[in-house]
């Protein structure tokens, strides 16, 4: 038996190997998909993930039933500490879910494909590089995706930005009408406690051709982190102005600022 | 009323070029009990039975017109490309482009209704930012990335500006992914066969692999259907690279793959066959393409599923 094989059959118990196999996924013979997705790894991930998720953010999850269980879904949330663990955690609250549950997809910045290793293992996961036409061919293929319209704006706020939503890119709701796919807002809660940053060090980070090298503990802090998605949202399709599709988005956006504004009145203490 | 006597129907004429390659060699095979096929390589002259004429002439040579007068060609099957890993950049231009404008040239005055023209997917670059699968409409960025990659876009170009001007040659252009099986010489075979094999480290993006027969079948399908176009041609099965050479029974040597200059002088140190530096970026970033339109229009379906094709590898180290 191979390393890999012991190490999987340690952490994988049959139940759970059940479970992630009941989750229909469009996969070819070997058990990949054409962004990477690996069924086998995702098995792995999830039982690594779950130790996370419920012993050391010790996360809490409302209303994760709201997410259609089947159909074209943009899971919208706001974006933060650096590291992507909220989608991460958004993603395990969907996979983990008693009814019906789904893998979904995260969207990752431009700059993870690049980092040996860490790239490919996201992809395995599930996460897919954050490319409009990535993100068209999944909804096309009735995936639930996540996006965090803020993109490296949100991941690398500095502290002091704790909660403070940037803006938001018109894209996913393009996408969202063209693709009749239901939007799912979140707010989550925790992550900017995560890794609190006091600075980012901009002209390092453009010499190694990263979107930000914070200064921050070189550890990951165990936050409470709380998730709340919200009331699904359909936006129909049409030919509108650009203006309209903005004010479409601040009705999302306005959405995911009262639900962390909840998760915040709900949170009884940081750690 | 006497009975109208009928013609009997003419067997097609049609020329296949690369006849040296094992792919073409399949395709004669398919297509020999219906069609009069004329077999050309500019490399080699190959016996391909005596019903076949087989000649080895440049395309760029006079002489090559005299088959076209001979011959009387219904319709073009040009599958020889030369690869990246063959001959110098000047060799493969002149052999690439300009001896397939002059095929295209010649399809034009000598009245041929179908061409069929072997590309490739490496057309489309290989960037960390590459989505996945990647349809025909997407731009062609391989030229932009290495030079050594740059006949293979310009025989691309060359071909959809014929395809657009001359409509009545009915070209349609193939773009595969990686051609794999029995018989076949490219790069990534080459690395499937081999006992040992270089991976980046870190690095293991998706791949698509097509069986030769596969392929074969998809270049008669192709040729016997006359829709004009460009097509990429892919099964709807995905593998990781490094997963595909465990499967095929390979060692893996891993080289250092950041920062990429170092890993590229390492590679052109080696001059390794099987895993050029020009091709460098295609074994760290996924070049994944739709081939759902092909397979739509012209009722494709691969029968070889990966594992046989690993299998084989797996079981032939040395394949013929």
């Amino acid at each position: 038996m191979s390393i890999t094989s012991r190490i999987k059959s340690a952490l994988v118990s049959p139940a759970l190997d059940e479970q992630i196999n009941k989750i229909r996924k469009p996969i070819g013979t070997l058990g990949y998909d054409p962004w990477g997705y690996n069924n086998e790894a995702v098995k792995v991930g999830f039982s690594l993930v779950r130790l996370l998720y419920e012993r050391y953010f010790r996360v809490e999850a409302y209303g994760v039933d709201k997410v259609p269980e089947k159909g074209p879904v943009l899971i919208i949330a706001n974006h933060s500490g650096q590291l992507p663990l909220d989608g991460v955690l958004i993603g395990y609250a969907l996979a983990s879910r008693e009814s019906k549950p789904r893998i979904p997809r995260a969207m990752i910045e431009r700059f993870f494909p690049t980092v040996p290793y860490l790239g490919n293992l996201l992809n395995e996961f599930g996460a897919v590089l954050g490319d409009p036409i990535n993100c068209a061919k999944m909804l096309a293929n009735d995936e639930a995706v996540i996006v965090f319209p803020e993109g490296v704006r949100g991941s690398g706020k500095l502290y002091r930005d704790r909660y403070q939503l940037k803006r938001f890119g018109n894209g996913f709701m393009h996408l969202a009408m063209k693709y009749n796919a239901t939007v799912i807002p979140v707010g989550v809660v925790g992550c900017e406690e995560t890794i609190p940053a006091i600075a980012n060090v901009k002209p390092l980070a453009k010499m190694l051709g990263v979107p930000y090298v914070p200064i921050a503990l070189p550890a990951v802090l165990p936050a409470k982190v709380i998730l709340n998605f919200g009331d699904p949202m359909v936006f129909e399709d049409g030919e509108i102005p650009e203006e309209e599709v903005t004010s479409r988005v601040e009705q999302v956006k306005a959405a995911i600022s009262e639900l962390i504004d909840k998760g915040l009145s709900e949170r009884k203490r940081l750690f | 009323m006497t009975a109208k006597k009928q013609a009997p129907k003419k067997r097609p004429h049609i020329l296949v070029t690369g006849a040296a390659g094992a792919l073409a060699q399949q395709v004669i095979h398919r297509l020999q009990d219906t069609c009069d096929l004329v077999a050309v390589d500019f490399r080699e002259q190959v016996y391909l039975g005596d019903d076949i004429p087989s000649y080895c002439i440049d395309f760029n040579k006079r002489v090559f017109e005299d088959l076209f007068r001979r011959y009387d060609f219904d319709g073009v099957i040009h599958l020889g490309r030369i690869q990246s890993s063959q001959m110098t950049r000047m060799r493969r231009y002149n052999a690439n482009v300009l001896g397939t404008q002059k095929l295209l040239d010649l399809s034009h005055k000598y009245g041929i209704s179908r061409v069929v023209v072997l590309s490739t997917y490496h057309v489309y670059g290989a960037m960390a930012y590459n989505p996945a699968l990647i349809d025909e409409s997407a731009p062609l960025k391989s030229a932009g990335l290495t030079m050594d990659l740059v006949d293979s876009v310009e025989l691309e170009n060359l071909a959809n500006i014929y395809l657009w001007r001359y409509p009545e040659l009915n070209i349609s252009i193939l773009r595969p992914c990686n051609i794999v099986g029995p018989g076949v010489r490219n790069t990534i075979s080459h690395l499937l066969s081999s006992d040992r094999a270089p991976v980046l480290m870190g690095f293991s993006p998706m791949m698509q692999f097509i069986h030769i027969d596969d392929m074969a079948d998809a270049i008669v399908l192709a040729y016997q259907k006359k829709t004009r176009g460009i097509f990429n041609v892919a099964p709807d099965d995905w593998v990781a690279f490094q997963r595909a050479l465990t499967l095929c029974g390979c060692q893996r040597f891993p080289l250092p793959s950041i920062p990429p200059a170092l890993t590229l002088s390492i590679l052109r140190t080696l001059k390794l066959k099987s895993f050029p530096s020009y091709l460098m970026n295609f074994f760290k970033y996924p070049v994944v393409i739709d081939g759902r339109a092909f397979a739509r229009e012209f009722n494709f379906k691969p029968k070889r599923p990966l594992k046989e094709i690993f299998h084989y590898y797996r079981e032939n180290k040395r394949p013929v």
